[in-house]
């Protein structure tokens, strides 16, 4: 057996990351007075992993690692909208981080770590880098819950976020095996090969199928596995909800789309069953939940479900009987929501990080009361934002409800598409309930709003991209069809 | 002359120059917000000028086309057009804003910025509306607008504001939520365009044609507001502030009636005459039950809101009676309700500006005190009770005879609304106005001051002008309502 040097260059990306999470491990460890070494380290290394993901861009698709690893287009888009989220999460959340004395190198060493799984993930070509992704990823933002140790809350949310994170990974790998044993294989290609061949037991297969189904919509938090989403979200410190709730779903959109596109297409009328369920249940409960709520982050976890939700509608809009010509259509427009959602999100916990301060969490939607008259601007702004989620135009969240319905309504299920509208509507009412705060209601909390200039800048230039993008959402709209094209 | 793009003028001088408004910042700026944005709205009508004296009247095509890719990912065009339907709608908006920026000058002493931006902005994206070929471009200003109404009755609103204000939202919504869908479900069905034009050409068989139809009728039919989806208006008028009203009676509510003739009609031409009775029915059900609703009310701007309702009945009646009388009647109506639903708004705005109170047990004897604003509100209410010789009449008159040549028991309930709008309207007037000074605070009433006698004189003009003399105006429409009874006059199937 002779020993093969493999190809290095597709995984650039990757190795660069692994090894400045290396260095500034150690570096955090011989300069532990330089506070902002870490958080400096980390942002460098986000924007350098950016530059070298661009330059080692390849047009076609390329394995390996013997096919454990695949380097495309939907993947280094993908990895590039992480960097761009986890650096603006890490900047958004500093500030929030120092007043509670929790700015620690090691967190931003995690986020690396973190960044680390979520660029395995989108690039697996096989179970197994699939799974070390997922638990890296997972890992680091199990501690990065429970990172501010003294706080009761975010120790439980993180007790509640790894029990119930560990019992999906496991629900993943007992179906990993189970399609293991269906088809004998464990890359995607393989598995694709088999299940085409027929030569998989089905019923095996199937159940496989289900476990595999259950992991991903844990990891997307859509209804049936949501239950860690709100208590989580409102348990871990803000700036570490605002990182759960963006790149990891875009992480998990890239687990969709290899685990069910590139390895079980051929089972795409049994998988889209099941995603239809999943896709009516986390928008109807997502929606109705969030009316209730009044901590604003317990709101958005809830709104958060829902537009999963409609991530998902997307994914099962792909195949119609048999007829796949709709299927770059649909998965182009649902991961143009998941990047919409991401963009949107960012903007909507970066508001929450604003209003915060050192021994005060703007938590309840009440703490944005009369923020017209605090800062007639960043009312503004977050009206931008919940005008977006609720869909409504000119901003990105419209285009983004528009491509899915789109999709929804070409593969022919208009039934899902009035339940998603007429959900979207009961929606608006909560989104309307925000700005209803403030712009309607008189200030309870008069203090001057005071944040690092660099979160002010960047949380309006996030709000004006919204805008922006929704007045021309061409350009993000193509690039995801682009990416998606090349690699199905 | 047609190389200058004058409909994006139209939508976009009033939108770009409520930015720049709402830029002024704070208070202390008030002054200048306020020059400025009656700057911006003068500019916004003055830009709509030459659309109708530069518009072809014999000509039943769009003019005044652009046409740019938007978003050729799914092939979505910035689209626009006018034809004799919609333009004089571009007008009619550019004008009011002028007279709502008059209206609000004093009145608003809290955000003025904001409340004057919102309503350029507003302004803007209905021209969008009128404007628009394109069936996504038209959605999204179609649910762009409701955000600066929905801010405007928010903020600078009633007592029970808030409820009124997302009521409207959300009532609007739904709506235009299954819109979206019948037009998805067009766009796939034409093979990929969101043009209105293409899809007025398309074939569609009876079944779909119908489900279509009900979607469009559930958006347009809750804008206009049709009975029974009607209860947001009321709420939404009586906690607006004036120049809300204003805004949303003469205006807003045009948007589902022209969403009729630019979209359910053309395009579902089959369903349409299937469906006709109905919408029909419902049309004379909010005509005559609607005009005994508004007999009852104490409170003058929810008295109007139902007289609104009650004339934009009557609208959506000319419309489906497919003949030319009916439908210029309607438009016709259309306008002219713009116009004296606006000043009959105004007229209330005025007295509530000094006694703080819409109640007409408030009110008694204001002639004694207001003499040169009862004269103006007396024309007003006359052309709601459709007076020959105002506005009000001509519409209603055309729309009553096309009725008789449609149906006449039709017609006879339709003619109803003359004896019903005079009663409520002029019932409501007499006990505002005459009679003996009721209390203290009409004792103490001023006359209109002269930014209120210019906006209630200009208003007067109109309503004399259109009632006198409208054949300007039905010049405009002739050939293109003439086109549009042609085209539905041929089945689709």
């Amino acid at each position: 057996m002779n020993f093969v040097v493999p190809d290095f260059y597709p995984a650039a990306a990757e190795i660069f990351v692994a090894v400045m999470a290396l260095v500034i491990m150690l570096a955090s460890t011989f300069a532990r007075g330089v506070r902002w070494l870490g958080y400096a380290l980390t942002q460098l290394t986000l924007i350098a992993a950016a530059f070298v993901t661009i330059f080692t861009m390849q047009g076609e698709v390329s394995y390996t690692f013997s096919n454990l690893f695949v380097s495309d287009l939907m993947g280094q888009f993908l990895k590039l909208v992480i960097y761009f989220s986890m650096a603006v999460a890490l900047l958004y959340g500093r500030g929030y981080l120092a007043d509670r004395n929790i700015d620690k190198p090691e967190y931003y060493l995690l986020a690396l770590l973190m960044t680390l799984g979520m660029m395995v993930m989108v690039t697996a070509n096989h179970m197994l880098p699939m799974y070390i992704g997922l638990e890296m990823m997972s890992l680091a933002l199990y501690t990065m819950v429970a990172f501010d140790r003294d706080s009761g809350r975010s120790t439980e949310a993180a007790m509640k976020y790894f029990v119930l994170g560990a019992l999906a990974s496991g629900l993943l790998l007992y179906g990993m095996s189970m399609v293991y044993g269906a088809t004998g294989s464990l890359e995607f290609t393989g598995i694709a090969q088999a299940v085409y061949n027929q030569a998989a037991n089905q019923t095996v297969l199937l159940f496989g199928l289900v476990f595999l189904v259950a992991g991903i919509a844990f990891k997307l938090g859509v209804v049936p596995f949501h239950m860690w989403v709100p208590d989580v979200y409102q348990g871990a410190p803000t700036a570490v909800t605002l990182v759960i709730a963006t790149a990891p779903k875009l992480a998990a959109f890239a687990m969709a789309i290899r685990l069910l596109v590139w390895g079980l297409f051929d089972l795409a009328a049994q998988w889209q069953t099941m995603l239809m369920l999943i896709a009516v249940a986390s928008i109807v409960l997502g929606n109705l939940a969030a009316i209730a709520q009044q901590n604003i982050k317990r709101m958005l976890a809830y709104s958060g479900i829902s537009h999963m939700g409609f991530v998902v509608l997307g994914l099962l809009a792909g195949v119609v009987d048999g007829d796949r010509h709709f299927a770059l259509n649909a998965y182009s427009s649902a991961m143009f929501y998941a990047v919409a959602y991401v963009i949107m999100s960012l903007a909507s916990f970066g508001m929450v990080i604003l209003l915060s301060r050192a021994g005060f969490e703007a938590e309840n939607i009440d703490d944005f009361k009369g923020l017209n008259k605090r800062s007639p601007w960043f009312a503004l702004m977050m009206m931008f934002v919940m005008f977006s989620m609720a869909g409504i135009p000119f901003f990105i969240g419209f285009f983004a409800k528009l491509s899915v319905l789109q999709a929804v309504v070409a593969a022919g299920y208009f039934w899902l598409a009035v339940v998603a509208v007429i959900m979207s509507v009961i929606g608006a009412f909560y989104y309307l309930r925000v700005v209803k705060v403030m712009y309607f209601d008189a200030p309870e909390d008069t203090s001057e709003i005071r944040a690092p200039a660099e979160l002010r800048v960047l949380l309006s230039a996030n709000g004006l991209a919204i805008a922006a993008l929704g007045v021309a959402p061409q350009m993000l709209m193509s690039l995801c069809a682009y990416a998606l094209l090349a690699s199905l | 002359m047609t190389d200058i793009p004058f409909l994006s003028l139209a939508i976009w001088v009033p939108i770009l120059g409520g930015v720049l408004v709402l830029a002024t910042g704070s208070d202390r700026n008030a002054p200048l917000a306020r020059i400025l944005a009656f700057a911006v709205a003068v500019a916004g009508f003055v830009v709509t000028i030459p659309l109708y004296t530069g518009f072809d009247t014999s000509s039943s095509a769009m003019q005044f086309v652009e046409l740019q890719s938007w978003i050729p990912r799914f092939n979505i065009n910035y689209h626009l057009g006018v034809d004799g339907i919609s333009v004089l709608f571009l007008l009619l908006n550019a004008f009011i804003t002028i007279m709502v920026v008059m209206a609000g000058w004093q009145v608003i002493q809290e955000r003025v910025a904001q409340y004057m931006a919102a309503f350029l902005i507003m302004s803007g994206l209905m021209n969008g509306i009128f404007s628009a070929l394109d069936g996504v471009l038209f959605y999204v200003f179609f649910e762009a607008s409701l955000i600066p109404l929905y801010l405007v009755i928010g903020i600078w609103g009633g007592q029970n504001r808030v409820y009124a204000a997302i009521k409207f939202f959300l009532y609007t919504l739904l709506g235009s939520l299954l819109m979206l869908i019948a037009l998805l479900y067009l766009f796939m069905q034409s093979g990929g365009s969101f043009s209105i034009l293409d899809w007025h050409q398309l074939p569609l068989p009876m079944e779909p044609q119908v489900l279509i139809f009900l979607a469009f009728l559930i958006a347009f039919g809750v804008k206009v507001p049709m009975w029974p989806v009607h209860t947001w208006l009321p709420d939404a008028h009586v906690e607006a502030p004036t120049g809300g009203s204003v805004v949303l009676a003469a205006i807003a509510l045009k948007l589902g009636a022209y969403g009729f003739l630019r979209f359910s009609i053309p395009i579902v031409p089959d369903a349409a005459h299937q469906l006709a009775p109905v919408v029909i029915t419902l049309s004379l059900i909010a005509v005559i039950y609607i005009g005994f609703v508004a007999l009852v009310q104490t409170d003058m701007k929810k008295l109007v809101a139902y007289s609104s309702i009650s004339h934009m009945g009557f609208v959506t009646l000319g419309f489906f009676m497919f003949n030319q009388l009916g439908i210029e009647g309607a438009i016709v109506q259309m306008i002219s309700h713009g116009f004296v639903s606006g000043a009959m708004f105004l007229c209330i705005g005025v007295l509530y500006d000094r006694v703080h109170s819409r109640q007409i047990a408030d009110y008694g004897g204001v002639v004694h005190t207001m003499p040169k604003f009862a004269a103006f509100f007396m024309l007003f209410a006359m052309a709601n009770s459709g007076l020959p010789a105002t506005s009000g009449f001509v519409g209603e008159f055309m729309v009553v005879l096309g009725a008789v040549k449609f149906n006449f028991w039709v017609a006879f309930a339709a003619a109803v609304t003359l004896i019903l709008g005079a009663a409520y309207t002029l019932w409501m007037y007499k006990r505002v106005v005459f009679g003996k000074v009721a209390n203290s605070h009409v004792a103490e009433l001023e006359d209109i001051n002269a930014r209120e006698f210019a906006f209630l004189a200009i208003l007067a003009l109109c309503v004399l002008a259109m009632g006198l003399y409208p054949f300007p105006f039905t010049e405009v429409m002739h050939a293109s309502v003439d086109e549009l009874l042609r085209h539905v006059a041929v089945s689709k199937l």
